[in-house]
């Protein structure tokens, strides 16, 4: 909504300088995102917008400040032609102290070139020597300062200005032509210097979708008087009873429609001030007809439709037309003034005559009926429609205006027969008819304004403040309410100008936060919670996961957070060959802003996947992990399933580069598993089994399943070469491991035992045995914990080794042995005995042999 | 006897003047107080000596036998020192050569910035609330006081998920907020004694989506912490409190809030929430772009519809509710000027933090 100042000042007087409104404003839900100075003083510290230091500014700031001095009105006594150029003209005109002749090109003075003294002289804005405005022949807005000059052999300092020379819009077509009650010599800026608030408009204040409304938040804040707009109108013409009837045929959509009539009108521009505002409130200027409905649109916040009577007329083949609302029929058409065949849905309401439909109700006129340059009587149309019926057209239409703008907010109905009044009486004005006498109202469902009742006490307990109920009733009145007070009870009725308080406690809720506003959201003192605090709960949860986080960090992962929307196929490529991934599988979205973001990710690897790709090109190493959730789809009507899922992802050189050489080599399968079983030990998971399986993603021979009391925990591993080739990443091998972490979460123990420190010295030894390579050493590792007994405490794997001399097919595991008791030091007899019990498990169990050392 | 002796010690301490290594230093005990040196020879010759001789004589081959010892002893430790000394000054490490590098893992700046956030509240009783992202219209926006086709909707355009059947009015959709947890957790808590239910203070994190064209300041995903406060006697001036102890707790001690009046539709009254920069401290820089405030949070008094609809009769409950961004906070904290650094994970950009 943008608020010329010099408008808002009609009702409403403003004591604040116009940064301090505009802060006011933004504190009470009325943002000001901008002020556009056209005219006026601007702040000391926006002069120059191009050098120096920023100043603090809370409000953005653009625009020009016309300097009263350089910038004045001026009239043009004659317009004569230029010697030597054909579309230009020179000007002799008046400034107030002296004649000048200045050199134009504005289209609009040509019809006056070369007919001598003008009878009536033009009233103009005058840029001296040295004024600086912003250029009309580039585009935006660039500021130039006026130098001497010659043009075409005639000498030129000076300039006649458009509305885009001077800031005020974009139109550079021709010169500005001013009212001529505008005063000679006067500085423009004093004239019509202007500052414009765009505000921002929130859903529960479309009520100030208006010059109006923003005044009427101005005088509440301030304090001050609102002085609204007269809704008298003139009417010297016939009653209008009569000339035009109305048939609403469904009430809940269309609560009141009202009809005025003015004949004899004579089409023509709008004054210049009447255009100047309307520009500057971001609206083009038609005639003194349309921009009359526009203006009061802008003014009241009415939306207003002009007939042209006549057609009206004519489709009721001469007799008086009746005007009729009604609900379109399905797949029925209209053309509408931006010349779009539109198909109607069956919910869309439209305004009718006898012959057919005329508009789509509150949106946009149709073209037949419009008002146009021979038009002489006008039939104006004030209306109130359901705004959820509006936005559902305006969204299946996927059309806007400004009079839909502000019907799909919510219009109050009393404004309708207002806006007509108000506006019959600026067409008198502007145009010359006479207006009939009377109105035709329907109003066949005029709503109940709220009564709110309630207690200072909830004003305590909502707000945290004290008030008197003299003096909330104070702030309601601001506003508009009409308040009774009973003690601490106070009843407030709702003003017709709006539809945002609800009734009962909602009501109740609404009217506090027309409190705070008034009252100021800063005067309300900040407060520590007194309540009672709830019951304090562990999120066991959210505290696993994180510590999940923090031991993975530890183990020199970087944690990374992917995008959850992705597509099949993108996971596909997890899988070695051509695959295709079976949709519904995947929770889908009925409308993807992006094909490769089209569903719900099933699978963290795939993610990690591509941010190894996206970092081949940097590193020589990856580390990578990502705890979050996959989407699952449930069958029916259940909502899917969001599990929690762990992947990892490692790959590249074992050490960082370092500059002494000698590297590590690659990271490989022990390196996970490594991490792995880190993981595992610092959440003192025990039991873990790591089976020898097959996956698509990895590679056959270098792939474990991870079990716990059988149930499945994840995979790791190799990834599969082919599988590999999919990705752009680097040719070393990488080595990946999934788990379900909510399987995690589930069996992570509660609690640990610590076993105490021996107090005996251990006796190690090593143990080296031969056997068939096939045998897997955790098998190995088991039967050696089986025969050594309690006393065997510690059986570490140092060495695995094939070759000569070991015989092929062999090889050799050399394994570190801790024996120990508790309560003393073992002999030697005791250790030869257990140590006997060991290698004869392993060669009943396996044929292992004794490695001689 | 005793001139010989002297001669012995001052032949032997000349000598021992030039043995300069360990070989020769061995070699010089060996020819001077060894088995057949001179002055053990004295010794064996004591014998022949006159009784009147003989003590003198063998004082003073004692006193040269320990004062060439300790000599000895001393021209070692000489010679030791140097070595070490040479040693020393040979074995020299350029210091300004990098130390061996260590891959250590980082949290994303996500997680970071959640913790700081949950942290902070938690230190107020905030406890941890989580609830799904795949929600219904009913917990995303209707429980929540938008009704279809209310205009607040268009602020939070949404993905919906293809169910594959007719849902009505209640499609299946990615969760657009944080929001509809609220309604879980009230209504999980009312459970517990419906005539009186217990009072809430929750922080509810997690990720949302919106539909949105992906820009340097808009995501298609994006992390949200809500936070909810509900009882018999929750204020503005509550909500105004906690949120300045927040702003207080993470940006400084003498950090200012401003509440701005603004709309959504599950709080009433509602606020937007500036904290002062804390950059310029509220004098204008351009983290603040000149304002001196940044816009932080948006909450407000929970809206009765959605009391009641979370088990909570507005007559007699009320609460306060508040949300932001942590991908926003992290933005203006570290200066980061594209949001879609988050989810893209260059490792240039993680392994800063």
């Amino acid at each position: 909504m943008k608020v010329p100042v010099s408008w808002l000042k009609e009702y409403v007087e403003i004591t604040l300088t116009i940064e301090e409104l505009a802060r006011r404003l933004t504190l009470a839900g009325l943002e000001v995102e901008e002020l556009r100075y056209v005219g006026l003083p601007m702040p000391a510290s926006r002069l120059e917008p191009t050098g120096g230091a920023h100043a603090r500014q809370e409000t953005k700031i653009s625009g020009l400040e016309w300097a009263r001095d350089k910038i004045v009105v001026a009239a043009v006594l004659e317009v004569m032609p230029h010697p030597n150029a054909d579309r230009l003209v020179l000007c002799r005109l008046d400034d107030g102290s002296q004649e000048h002749v200045v050199l134009t090109g504005a289209p609009n003075l040509f019809p006056y070139k070369g007919i001598g003294k003008l009878e009536q002289p033009l009233k103009v804005p005058y840029a001296r020597e040295g004024a600086r405005i912003f250029d009309g022949h580039q585009p935006g807005q660039v500021l130039t300062t006026l130098k001497r000059a010659k043009i075409r052999g005639v000498e030129s300092y000076s300039m006649i200005c458009s509305e885009k020379e001077l800031g005020i819009s974009e139109d550079h077509e021709g010169i500005i032509i001013l009212d001529d009650d505008a005063p000679l010599g006067m500085p423009l800026a004093d004239y019509m210097g202007d500052v414009v608030l765009d505000i921002a408009i929130t859903p529960n204040i479309a009520r100030a979708a208006s010059i109006l409304g923003v005044a009427r938040e101005v005088a509440a804040l301030c304090g001050t008087p609102l002085h609204p707009p007269s809704y008298d109108f003139l009417a010297e013409g016939a009653p209008i009873e009569g000339r035009a009837f109305i048939q609403i045929q469904n009430a809940e959509l269309n609560p009141r429609f009202v009809l005025g009539l003015i004949e004899g009108v004579q089409i023509a521009p709008s004054p210049y001030w009447v255009q100047r505002r309307l520009r500057l409130a971001g609206m083009r200027p038609i005639n003194n007809i349309v921009d009359a409905t526009n203006y009061v649109m802008l003014e009241v916040g009415e939306p207003l439709h002009a007939f042209d009577y006549d057609a009206l007329q004519k489709r009721a083949n001469g007799h008086p037309p009746t005007i009729i609302t009604r609900t379109a029929k399905r797949n029925e058409r209209l053309i509408t003034l931006d010349n779009v065949t539109r198909v109607l849905d069956d919910f869309t309401v439209l305004v009718c005559d006898t012959a057919g439909p005329l508009s789509i109700a509150g949106v946009m006129g149709g073209a037949e009926t419009e008002v146009h340059a021979g038009t002489r009587n006008v039939l104006l149309e004030g209306a109130a429609w359901n705004f959820i019926n509006i936005r559902r057209t305006i969204a299946a239409q996927n059309m806007s205006s400004e009079a839909a703008y502000r019907f799909s907010r919510g219009v109050h109905p009393a404004m309708a027969a207002r806006g007509v009044a108000r506006c019959l009486e600026l067409m008198r004005q502007w145009s010359g008819g006479k207006v009939a006498q009377g109105l035709v109202d329907a109003y066949p469902l005029p709503p109940e304004d709220p009564i709110v009742e309630f207690h200072t006490t909830d004003v305590r307990r909502w707000l945290g403040i004290d008030l008197r109920a003299d003096e909330v009733a104070e702030i309601l009145q601001r506003l508009e309410f009409k308040v009774e007070v009973e003690g601490d009870l106070l009843r407030a009725k709702t003003p017709d100008h709006r539809l945002d308080i609800g009734t009962g406690v909602i009501g109740m809720a609404d009217l506090m936060e027309e409190i705070a506003r008034i009252y100021g959201y800063e005067r309300i003192p900040e407060t520590r919670l007194a309540d009672e605090l709830p019951p304090q709960r562990v999120n066991l949860r959210h505290e696993v996961e994180e510590h999940l986080r923090d031991l993975l960090v530890d183990l020199g992962l970087q944690e990374v957070m992917t995008y959850r929307l992705t597509a099949p196929e993108r996971e596909a490529r997890l899988l070695p060959g051509e695959v295709e991934m079976d949709e519904a599988e995947y929770v889908r979205l009925a409308n993807p802003i992006a094909i490769d973001r089209r569903v719900m990710r099933r699978n963290l690897l795939a993610a990690l996947l591509e941010v190894a790709e996206r970092n081949a090109r940097q590193e020589t190493r990856l580390a990578l992990f990502e705890i979050g959730p996959v989407y699952v789809p449930s069958k029916g009507f259940e909502l899917p399933q969001e599990p929690l899922r762990l992947a990892i992802l490692m790959g590249g050189g074992r050490v960082l580069p370092f500059w002494q050489g000698a590297t590590d080599g690659h990271l490989d399968f022990y390196d996970l598993k490594g991490v792995v079983e880190a993981l595992f030990r610092s959440l003192h998971i025990e039991g873990i089994a790591y089976q020898a399986a097959e996956h698509p993603t990895y590679h056959p021979g270098m792939c474990a399943r991870l079990l716990i009391d059988a149930r499945e925990l994840g995979w790791m591993g190799v990834l599969h070469p082919s599988v590999q080739a999919k990705w752009d990443v680097p040719d070393f091998p990488l080595l990946a491991a999934e788990l379900d972490a909510e399987l995690l979460l589930e069996v992570i123990p509660p609690r640990f035992n610590l076993v105490p420190i021996p107090a005996y010295p251990p006796v190690r030894e090593d143990l080296a045995l031969i056997l068939d390579a096939q045998v897997e050493a955790g098998r190995v590792a088991e039967v050696i914990r089986q025969a050594g007994g309690r006393l065997l405490v510690g059986v570490q794997l140092f060495d695995v080794y094939q070759g000569e001399p070991i015989e092929s097919g062999k090889k050799s595991l050399a394994y570190r042995l801790t024996y120990q008791a508790e309560d003393r030091t073992l002999t030697d007899e005791e250790v030869a005995k257990i140590r006997q019990r060991i290698v004869q498990r392993a060669e009943q169990e396996f044929g292992a042999k004794l490695r001689a050392v | 006897m005793l001139a010989r002796i002297a001669q012995i010690e001052q032949e032997a301490l000349n000598a021992l003047e030039n043995a300069e290594t360990e070989e020769q230093l061995e070699r010089w005990r060996i020819a001077h107080l060894g088995r057949s040196s001179p002055l053990m020879k004295v010794f064996e010759s004591m014998h022949a000596l006159s009784k009147d001789e003989r003590p003198s004589v063998g004082r003073r081959a004692n006193e040269v036998k320990s004062a060439l010892e300790s000599a000895f002893a001393a021209r070692r430790e000489a010679l030791q020192q140097a070595a070490l000394r040479r040693s020393l000054q040979r074995e020299r490490l350029d210091v300004t050569l990098p130390g061996r590098p260590l891959a250590h893992g980082r949290l994303h700046p996500v997680t970071r910035t959640l913790r700081q956030i949950i942290r902070i509240f938690a230190s107020m009783g905030f406890q941890v609330y989580q609830s799904r992202e795949v929600e219904t219209d009913e917990f995303n926006f209707q429980l929540l006081n938008f009704p279809p086709h209310h205009p607040a909707r268009e602020m939070q355009d949404s993905y919906y998920v293809d169910t594959g059947e007719a849902r009505g009015d209640n499609p299946v959709l990615l969760r657009t907020h944080t929001s509809p947890g609220q309604i879980h957790a009230m209504r999980e808590f009312a459970a517990q004694n419906p005539m009186h239910p217990p009072p809430v203070r929750i922080v509810l994190p997690g990720m949302c989506y919106r539909y949105e064209q992906v820009s340097a300041r808009y995501e298609v995903q994006f992390t949200q912490v809500e936070g909810l406060a509900i009882g018999e006697n929750v204020t503005f001036g509550d909500l105004k409190g906690t949120i300045a102890d927040f702003a207080r707790c993470l940006f400084g001690e003498s950090v200012r809030t401003r509440f701005r009046a603004s709309h959504f539709p599950f709080t009433e009254p509602s606020a937007e929430v500036d904290f002062e920069c804390f950059l310029c401290r509220g004098e204008g820089c351009g983290v603040c772009k000149y304002t001196g405030w940044l816009e932080i949070m948006g909450c407000g008094m929970v809206h009765p519809v959605v009391l009641s609809n979370g088990g909570y009769d507005p007559r007699r409950y009320s609460g306060f509710a508040f949300g932001m961004g942590p991908e926003r906070l992290a933005m203006l904290v570290y200066g980061i000027q594209d949001i879609r650094y988050f989810w893209t994970n260059d490792l240039r950009f993680l392994e800063q933090f």
